[in-house]
């Protein structure tokens, strides 16, 4: 399988890696929402439709050590930072050999320097102190946090933005803002502006209302560049459009809506960079792999209580 | 002699001159103030890397001690008041002690978070009470209290090498008390004997006399539970065996039901409100010991119990009011009596 990411920092991803790894994301959460319909998965998920050019740009301008602390809507993240499909979709299934036995589930999960966790904001600090270890110990990692406009609500992340430039940390804080917090709109639930909500704690603060990998990369390469280069954090704030409900079945929009968001889908603004015979290239190599994933993980055991813990 | 502000001090001096993964983190830490009760005086001086002042924010002290710890690092948060730990619940519950068995196994979040719990001191409704009993029984965490038995700073220190989260709390009152030594002092007429791990408990008797009830605590209630034990034998000739316990969760019940399968009478004391305690929880595991634990039947037909906890009240401020809300030595001994007079 080809990686479907490149991490050198200097060169611009291909437009084929880029589009590769989105189309992995948009196959995978179709899928994940298929096997819910067909009542194959239980339980519940939050999908990535419509904001897969945020994790392709932004996983594409990192190097490989950088740790991710991510939050409910994690497929996508995880998928774009090199994560086995396979191994994401046996933890969706709580089976064995998911990503953490399947302990965790979709909101939940740790593989390699990707962690999640499904509680907004309470991350943020988190990932701070992430950030304040690897500075300890010289690694020159940065750290990443993932928030969601609906995280802006959260009193903690406050206490981290303070916290992080008080004591100059390299971490990269991201907010997707996909205009709705589960049904509400960012109208009913944020007040004033996002972006000064960082620059107020004195960090560097990019913003972007776009759905072109291109230019979430080069906005992500030059947050990510800055964290690095001067020891302190950064903001990130990328507005964008999510296709599908919340979790599954939780969509309030009109059919309208919906419709008219859909001039921002990533996968198709990006496509016109690509020739015919990539797309099919690509599209027949993931769907090969998705449905290796979802059948070995269906065929795969669950995991059995151990007497100790 | 040394104090058990002392002996937690240098227990702090010695694991950040020991290892240096060691960090603190708390408010109004730093030198010459040393934080509100001194237990960190003179470690940033001596560490002033590592030692880490922070804003009014308990949450994210809380969580930025689990990144680090996540992360390699073993960071310990001073929470300025044990009332201010309802602001690091969610840090505690839905992340530190989440980590290890969610991500199974894969990660160790070895986070130490001391805080002075308890009253007696008139500080009112916010700054006087004993919420440990929020966080027990909180899987993953281990809540930790010391008293002047054995060596407090031993205890942090194994809290410190602990690989999981643990809550360290430290009531007011015993930071000025001297550590107490076996066959001396307040312990001359007390036989001795340790239980558990590394957070070790005890368990006290008078030798040679065959004690008709046993007294559970832990932390500074052990002073009132000596007390009592003390007036007990002096004023009515009744023996009690003192078994205070170090670590409050998890806890193993079986040196508890090694006493009461003698005395048969069981007095519990905490400083927490009475509703859904610690001692709620002692009984109820006592209760359900009796039947299949090989121990003879700590638990017969004539054994009684009782508890001694705070009123399910705020504690006041006005000394009178808040000396009736929380236990008393004359509490524990009256209880005492009508336990074993019944």
């Amino acid at each position: 399988m080809k990686k479907p990411v490149g991490y050198n920092l200097l060169v611009m991803p291909e437009n084929y890696s880029l589009y590769y790894t989105m189309l992995l994301i948009r196959r995978f959460e179709e899928r994940v929402l298929a096997e819910f319909s067909s009542g194959r998965l239980t339980g519940t998920t939050h999908t990535y439709i419509g904001q897969e050019a945020d994790a392709a740009g932004i996983f594409s301008a990192i190097d490989p050590g950088d740790v991710v602390f991510s939050n409910h809507r994690c497929h996508g993240h995880f998928l774009a930072y090199g994560g086995d499909p396979y191994r994401l979709a046996a933890e969706l299934m709580g089976k064995a050999t998911g990503l953490v036995n399947g302990r965790g589930g979709s909101q939940h999960i740790h593989w390699r320097t990707f962690y999640s966790n499904g509680i907004q904001g309470g991350i943020t600090p988190i990932a701070a102190g992430m950030a304040l270890a690897e500075k300890s110990k010289q690694t020159g990692q940065i750290t990443l946090a993932f928030l969601g406009d609906g995280t802006l609500g959260e009193g903690v992340l406050y206490e981290s933005l303070n916290l992080a430039s008080l004591w100059s940390l390299p971490i990269l804080f991201i907010v997707e803002d996909n205009r709705y917090a589960q049904t509400t709109p960012v109208e009913k639930a944020v007040a004033g502006s996002i972006a000064k909500r960082f620059s107020a704690f004195g960090m560097a603060t990019l913003e972007r209302d776009s759905s072109d990998v291109l230019d979430i990369h080069a906005a992500a390469s030059e947050a990510v560049m800055r964290v690095r280069r001067d020891g302190r954090p950064a903001g990130l704030i990328l507005h964008t459009y999510r296709f599908s409900a919340h979790s599954k079945g939780d969509d309030t929009r009109s059919p309208e809506e919906l419709e008219r968001i859909r001039i921002f889908d990533p996968l198709a603004i990006h496509a016109r960079r690509l020739s015919v015979t990539e797309i099919d290239r690509a599209e027949g190599e993931i769907f090969a792999i998705i449905q290796d994933a979802f059948l070995r993980a269906e065929a795969d055991p669950y995991p059995k209580m151990k007497d100790d813990r | 002699m040394s104090t058990v502000l002392e002996s937690l001090n240098a227990a702090l001096h010695h694991a950040m001159q020991t290892d240096e993964r060691v960090y603190l983190l708390g408010e109004d830490i730093l030198d010459p103030y040393g934080g509100a009760f001194k237990v960190t005086r003179g470690l940033s001086t001596a560490f002033p890397a590592r030692v880490l002042t922070t804003p009014i924010s308990e949450a994210a002290i809380t969580g930025v001690a689990t990144g680090m710890a996540l992360r390699g690092l073993l960071p310990v948060v001073e929470i300025m008041f044990g009332d201010f730990i309802t602001l690091i619940a969610d840090q505690v519950v839905n992340h530190a002690t989440k980590f290890r068995w969610m991500y199974n196994d894969q990660v160790r979040v070895p986070i130490v978070i001391r805080t002075p719990m308890g009253g007696r001191r008139g500080y009112g409704p916010t700054h006087s009470q004993s919420l440990e009993k929020m966080f027990l029984g909180v899987p993953g965490l281990k809540v930790i209290a010391p008293s002047t038995l054995g060596d407090p700073g031993a205890l942090l220190m194994a809290a410190i090498a602990d690989e999981d989260p643990v809550l360290f709390v430290e009531h007011k009152l015993l930071y000025p008390r001297p550590l107490l030594e076996a066959g001396k002092g307040e312990l001359v007429d007390f036989e001795i004997q340790n239980f558990g791990g590394p957070f070790s408990g005890y368990k006290l008797q008078v030798t040679g006399y065959a004690p008709k009830l046993t007294i559970a605590t832990y932390g500074y209630n052990f002073e009132l539970a000596r007390a009592a034990a003390r007036e007990l034998i002096m004023e009515h000739e009744v023996f009690a065996e003192l078994v205070v316990f170090s670590q409050l969760s998890p806890f193993a019940i079986n040196p508890l039901l090694e006493s009461l399968a003698s005395t048969n009478h069981l007095l519990t004391v905490e400083e927490g409100g009475l509703t859904l305690g610690w001692g709620s929880e002692i009984l109820a595991r006592v209760t359900e010991c009796s039947t299949d634990l090989p121990l003879g039947g700590a638990w017969r037909s004539d054994c009684y119990a009782r508890r001694i906890a705070a009123l399910d009240l705020p504690i006041a401020n006005s000394k009178p009011l808040e000396d009736a809300i929380l236990p008393s030595v004359e509490d524990i001994v009256q209880a005492a009596l009508e336990l074993v007079e019944s």
